[in-house]
């Protein structure tokens, strides 16, 4: 019995992993902004400017720090938040799922709205321009 | 750009390491009930950690989890909302190691705060009112900035240093 979850558990892994491949979140962003016909490519001063614009009571940096570089801290919660651009941690904007899952709630907290795919594009941009 | 996308194939492997341990932690819960320590779950821990410790299932009674894993798109002012197939692993895990009586310790049947319950407050009740609200700690939900091993599921008295 243990032996047969463990064989299945093995085959769903690999499964997983072939799937794995490449799947860079800005790929399906890109795909979805150039829908819109009038649509030349991403800006990261588009994107630095929206990071920074308030909404309702929050903007994204109020969370995340002006300089994502730096760690930020939960506004309400407190608690710590590891760095949002990938040069201070490569782990961030690599998971699709995971990029969109947190654009749509903190669009939603900030702005009231969904952001589009040309602004998710654009602060993608900006963040992976970051360096040193 | 190459070290991204290898990047994003790692990250898909962990994910699928990740629903594999959930497997696995699941059929440990069936097997011994809630006897092992502070129960986890990875799915748990990945998602209601993630803005602020994931609170352990023991401190609300089933019904509180029911009512928060419903509501989670308004979430104490945030949206938290998640696909129904991730929210539903949640919830098992959450009611299966839920507080088991409710009416002794809480104002409420179902209160959605923890730190609302009578025995919270009354095992708090050394702490003042402005303590709780000083840039170190700045909410009583952060339970991480005096119980130090709380992302860890413990509570322990030596664990507590109170900023
Ligand atoms: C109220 C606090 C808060 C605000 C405001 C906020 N975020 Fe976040 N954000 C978080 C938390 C918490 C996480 C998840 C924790 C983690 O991944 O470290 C997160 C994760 C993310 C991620 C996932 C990145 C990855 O690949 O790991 C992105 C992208 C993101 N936020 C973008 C934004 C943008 C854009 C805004 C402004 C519209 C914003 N955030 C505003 C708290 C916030
Ligand atoms: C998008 C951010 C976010 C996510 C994700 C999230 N929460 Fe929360 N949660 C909050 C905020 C903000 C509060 C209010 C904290 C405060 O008042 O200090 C809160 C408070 C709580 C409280 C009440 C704490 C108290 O005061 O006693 C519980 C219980 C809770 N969350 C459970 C969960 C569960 C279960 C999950 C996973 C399904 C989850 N949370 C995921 C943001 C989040
Ligand atoms: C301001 C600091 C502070 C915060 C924030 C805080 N606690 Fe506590 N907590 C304490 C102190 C101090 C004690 C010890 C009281 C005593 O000695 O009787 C304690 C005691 C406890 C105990 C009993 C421990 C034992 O073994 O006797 C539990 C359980 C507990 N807290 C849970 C929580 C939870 C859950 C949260 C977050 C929702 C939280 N606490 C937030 C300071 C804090």
């Amino acid at each position: 019995m243990k032996q047969t979850v463990f064989v299945g558990g093995l085959a769903a892994l690999l499964f997983a992993a072939s799937l794995a491949r490449a799947a860079d979140p800005l790929d399906a962003i890109t795909a979805a902004a150039q829908a819109d016909k009038s649509f030349s490519g991403f800006s990261a001063a588009r994107g630095e400017t929206l990071f920074r614009t308030k909404g309702k009571d929050w903007s994204c940096s109020t969370c995340h720090t002006a300089d994502p570089r730096n760690p930020g801290r939960h506004t309400v919660t407190g608690k710590a938040i590891q760095p949002m651009a990938p040069v201070s941690n490569p782990k961030r904007l690599t998971d699709p799922a995971k990029v969109e899952k947190w654009f749509k709630r903190n669009c939603g907290d900030v702005f009231d709205r969904e952001c589009t795919a040309r602004e998710k594009g654009d602060v993608i941009t900006w963040l992976r321009s970051l360096a040193r | 750009m190459n070290t991204s996308k290898a990047h994003a194939g790692l990250r898909s492997i962990s994910t699928a390491l990740l629903y594999l341990a959930v497997i696995s932690t699941s059929s440990v819960v069936w097997a011994d009930g809630a006897t092992k320590p502070a129960p986890t779950n990875p799915v748990w821990q990945e998602e209601c950690g993630s803005c602020h410790i994931a609170y352990p299932p023991r401190f609300l009674p089933a019904e509180s989890w029911q009512q928060l894993m419903g509501s989670l798109e308004d979430h104490f002012g945030t949206d938290a909302s998640i696909d129904a197939g991730t929210a539903a692993t949640i919830e098992t895990f959450l009611t299966r190691n839920a507080k088991r009586s409710k009416t002794d310790t809480m104002a409420t049947d179902a209160p959605l705060r923890i730190t609302e319950g009578r025995w919270f407050r009354r095992e708090h009740d050394e702490i003042a009112a402005a303590k709780w609200k000083s840039a170190a700690i700045g909410s009583a939900a952060n339970c991480g900035a005096c119980h130090r091993e709380a992302d860890k599921g413990s509570f322990r008295e030596r664990d507590i240093k109170v900023p």
